[in-house]
């Protein structure tokens, strides 16, 4: 599987490890990956690297929310639009994509960049948890959405947040937990099958 | 061990990590298989029936077919799940605590009932009990004894006499107790109160029912958990990264109590 490439020459090489080290990425789609680079038109090839060039260079982090964005603050905090008594904390950016295709949400969110991982190493000091602190500090905020994800590490965040913030006296909810569409009640697990019953709703039909 | 091409066994899910999109590598530990790596596909995305059966400190029937580098997660059924364990950050900080040093201590493919069992009780005890720190210490002292860590505590290392109803000394690097002579003018040890002497004998030749009878006043906890994790940290000569939220929940006076 990790057998040198006798065939490929210096540069690319050093394409196809860089493609390998990207997440997702096997060594075959490396290999794939720099060929198709290596047919395409000089200009594509030239619009790949500045855009990864410019990713690093114009990309920072929203000094309110922590979200990646070309300008700070970033459009969602500078949104006049948007509720500002409401803030949804996620993991990572992308689940703030995830949640805006929804466009179910109006709020402002904030990103801790991971989630507690006690064998890791990583508690709230890693987080940005302390700048979400800094932000409640002013009374705008009255409702905390955690939306970490339903698992171990992201429970225990929600579990550390919620009493944290609940002693602010901050209104603190989760999203609701329960059957993911597509799923067969039979192969539920006692955990999931708890939470669907306790976050029942009432229906009419 | 060579592993059968395809398998049934019981595990305890010590640790996962994201591999590519949507898949999960699992660190299982089993009782006849010990300790070993398992590809879970598809497990984080929404649809999969399998990921709440594999989350971490979960005891779960699983069935294993051989891949081409690692077992290919083919059928889970969790067995118990220790909610109350994931409901409670006092609880859940310590169980994870005990599945690191598992998995940290274990080799991968030796079988080990024992260990195996030592860690599924640990989870049911952590579970019920109020004191979960001395929950832990006796799976310290149990986990040390099993990988072949024992401390000594009833000899001084240095001079071989019994030791004496005085502070003794600890020496992570000698493995056990040293008399006041033999300690004195050395950096490592640690001075030893009569009382840490005692409870970490009890801890060491009693049986655990015999702990969870004992008051442990919270300073005297403190000392033998520092006996402990500082032999710990010395046999594996890294520090245990659990320990780390367990000691930030204690600063923390918020989440202090157990919640029952
Ligand atoms: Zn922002
Ligand atoms: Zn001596």
């Amino acid at each position: 599987m990790n057998e040198p490439l006798p065939s490929a020459a210096g540069p690319v090489a050093r394409l196809i490890e860089e493609f390998h080290k990207l997440p997702g990425v096997g060594p075959k789609s490396a290999q794939r990956l720099t060929y198709y680079v290596l047919r395409a038109p000089a200009a594509e090839a030239q619009a790949l690297a500045q855009a990864l060039l410019d990713v690093k260079d114009k990309i920072v982090l929203c000094s309110v929310c922590q979200n990646v964005t070309d300008v700070d603050p970033c459009r969602i905090c500078a949104d006049g639009q948007r509720d500002r008594t409401t803030i949804c904390v996620v993991e990572e950016p992308l689940d703030i994509l995830a949640l805006e295709r929804t466009r179910s949400y109006r709020g402002l969110y904030h990103v801790l960049h991971g989630v507690i991982s006690p064998m890791e190493g990583i508690g709230p000091d890693e987080l940005k948890m302390k700048e979400l602190l800094d932000r409640l500090r002013s009374n705008e905020v009255g409702e905390v959405i955690v939306a970490t994800n339903p698992n171990l590490e992201g429970e225990a965040t929600a579990m550390y947040l919620g009493k944290l913030l609940r002693a602010l006296g901050l209104k603190v909810t989760r999203l609701a937990r329960g059957l993911p569409v597509g799923a067969d009640l039979e192969y539920a697990d006692d955990i999931t099958l708890a939470r669907a019953l306790e976050g029942r709703q009432e229906f009419s039909g | 061990m060579t592993l059968p091409r395809l398998f049934k066994t019981e595990a305890i899910v010590l640790r996962q990590r994201k591999l590519g999109e949507a898949d999960r590598i699992l660190t299982l530990y089993t009782p006849t298989y010990g300790k070993l790596d398992a590809k879970a596909k598809g497990v984080r995305k929404t649809t999969s029936r399998m990921s709440g059966h594999l989350q971490p400190l979960t005891r779960c029937m699983v069935q294993l077919a051989r891949g081409r580098s690692m077992e290919v997660i083919a059928g889970c059924q969790a067995l118990e799940s220790f909610a109350v364990i994931r409901e409670d950050l006092q609880r859940l900080s310590r169980a994870l605590y005990a599945a690191e040093l598992v998995d940290r201590f274990v080799p991968e493919h030796v079988e080990s009932h024992a260990t195996y069992h030592l860690l599924l009780d640990t989870l049911r005890r952590l579970a019920q009990a109020l004191d979960a720190d001395s929950v832990l210490r006796y799976f310290e002292m149990r986990l040390l004894e099993h990988s072949g860590f024992r401390p000594e505590l009833a000899r001084c290392l240095g001079c071989e006499r019994q030791l004496q109803p005085v502070t003794n000394y600890f020496s992570p690097g000698a493995g056990g107790t040293l008399c006041p002579e033999c300690a004195g003018g050395t950096a490592g040890p640690r001075p030893l109160s009569v009382n840490a002497l005692k409870v970490m004998r009890l801890l060491q030749r009693g049986s655990y029912n015999d702990m969870a009878r004992l008051q442990v006043p919270p300073e005297l906890g403190q000392e033998i958990e520092r006996h402990l994790r500082s032999y710990i940290v010395h046999v594996l000569e890294r520090d245990v990264n659990a320990a780390a939220f367990i000691e930030r929940l204690r600063r923390d006076a918020l989440f202090e109590t157990i919640e029952v």
